[in-house]
């Protein structure tokens, strides 16, 4: 088996247009949370959001590739683009016929769906624009970075609701880790937040109205972001010998479904997917330093996933640490795994641990050390990223400081 | 048909169970309805009576609506029908 590590990242979220920006805003424990806005907003009950403020897609891309690109295509260019550049490989030859591109979203063109159902349903037009398909479907972003970029080896979409990164990235990992490639294009791209994304999660009642506070007694539900991330996974030896900049190795996975229940977590399903992922990186529970923690801000996650942990780690739960950084970027949905893992990167890499920020009262049922509203210093060896998505599925990443 | 009635209606309709089987004092959980159940019996509620229910799925227990049995449920709908008449 190959040894994996990143060698490029690159994102677009709430917090920043690049892996720097986003970080500085980790370490500062900054809020990219604010004021929804968009067409009909007025008519949502939900108006707070992780939004991408400041990009001008117009005059980024041309009117030819508007026509094609949903924003969730344009936030996955975006950030391939900066995770292209910092890896400097140029895909050709036999490195490009084997190398793809694995990406996760829940949604895909979810604005695009909402635009031309308005225009439809509700101004009664009888026609819409020739490339709606092609511009909404959930593989268009992989399919744009397989163009772009020459990368012309298995290049597929996955969707697992808020598990689709995690499980986009384990497969990438697999295919380096077995040698069917010397590099994969992975991560995840989501932008739900329009009129019909929001009004879909509000039924749910379980959004919050004022802020995310994971892991927080007084939490009361997440909050929607949107954005991408995207990586380079290379094979060890390759990346060494091009002396190539390592971020982190990917060691090991897990997956594994609660076939259980719809929406509701189970302790057992999670567990089984922390543990996987140890045993599947060949570590001990007790050289974990850090979790990148789902932590979505409501009531039945947090207090499972912090059961979990705590059956998967005994002791060595009370001495680890566990954030969830979606209290300042919110929940990506099929894109918050690969965002998510830009703390993990930070946490093996710069030795900052990214906080919990609007962590205001203790929860008994999650008592573990959420590294509450400051970020800190530490060394840590090795990192998780949990993922657990509605419908039961499960996948976390075990990452390594190299 | 009273607010009662059609409270009572819904909430059958989504145990399963004849509007006779549901008693004021009856708990959602005698009923056997979950919190999906739940969600979706408000959403019912709302649809009939054209009101808006606070009711967040995160804190059943600090929303402004009292969800402990059928009785308080049908006070709530009653107190909103008329918040929304006056």
């Amino acid at each position: 088996m190959n040894r994996v590590v990143i060698t490029g990242a690159g994102t677009i979220n709430a917090l920043g247009h690049s892996v720097g920006e986003t970080l500085d805003a980790m370490k500062e424990g900054r809020c990219g949370i604010g004021e929804l806005e968009f067409r009909d907003v007025d008519r949502l009950a939900i108006r707070i959001g992780g939004q991408v403020k400041g990009f001008e897609a117009d005059g980024r891309f041309n009117r030819q590739q508007m026509t094609l690109y949903d924003r969730f295509t344009q936030f996955t260019l975006v950030a391939a683009e900066e995770a292209m550049a910092q890896a400097g490989l140029e895909f050709t030859g036999e490195l490009a016929a084997k190398a793809g591109v694995v990406l996760g979203t829940a949604g895909g063109g979810v604005s695009t769906w909402d635009d031309n159902y308005r225009a439809v349903y509700e101004e009664g037009k009888n026609r819409v624009h020739p490339f709606v398909v092609p511009k909404l479907m959930n593989n268009a972003a992989a399919s744009h970075l397989s163009m772009k970029y020459n990368l012309k080896g298995p290049s597929f979409t996955v969707s697992t609701a808020c598990a689709s990164s995690n499980h986009a990235m384990a497969q990438a990992f697999q295919m380096v880790r077995s040698g069917m490639s010397k590099a994969m294009v992975t991560g995840g791209s989501e932008s739900m937040l329009c009129f019909g994304g929001v009004k879909a999660w509000e039924g749910l009642r379980v959004m919050s109205k004022e802020a995310c506070r994971p892991f927080s007694a007084n939490r009361n539900g997440m909050v929607q972001g949107e954005g991408a991330g995207v990586f380079v996974f290379e094979e060890y030896e390759h990346a060494k010998a091009r002396g190539a900049e390592i971020l982190c190795e990917v060691v090991g996975y897990a997956m594994s479904s609660d076939a259980s229940d719809i929406v509701m977590p189970s302790k057992q399903g999670a567990a089984r997917a922390i543990s996987g992922a140890l045993q599947d990186a060949g570590i001990n529970a007790d050289q974990v330093g850090y979790i990148n923690a789902h932590g979505t801000g409501t009531a039945a996650n947090d207090k499972t996933e912090c059961a979990a942990v705590a059956d998967v780690f005994g002791p060595h739960a009370d001495k680890l640490m566990i954030s969830s950084t979606k209290a300042m970027h919110g929940h990506l949905i099929g894109a918050t795994g690969a965002v998510e893992l830009l703390a993990c990167i930070m946490a093996l890499r710069d030795g900052v641990v990214a906080p919990t920020i609007g962590y205001e009262e203790f929860d008994p049922e999650c008592a573990l050390d959420v590294v509450p509203n400051e970020a800190r210093e530490a060394s840590v060896d090795y990192a998780l990223s949990n993922a657990f998505a509605f419908g039961g599925l499960n996948a976390v990443m075990a990452l390594k400081r190299i | 048909m009273s607010i009662k009635d059609k409270v009572i209606e819904i909430i059958a309709e989504q145990a399963v169970l004849e509007p006779s089987d549901v008693t004021m004092e009856s708990t959602l959980e005698d009923l056997g309805i979950d919190s999906l159940g739940l969600v979706e019996s408000i959403f019912a509620i709302e649809e009939a009576f054209d009101i808006t229910v606070p009711f967040n799925a995160n804190e059943p227990e600090q929303s402004d609506f009292d969800i402990s049995s059928v009785s308080s449920i049908i006070s709530g709908i009653e107190k909103l029908v008329a918040e929304q008449t006056a």
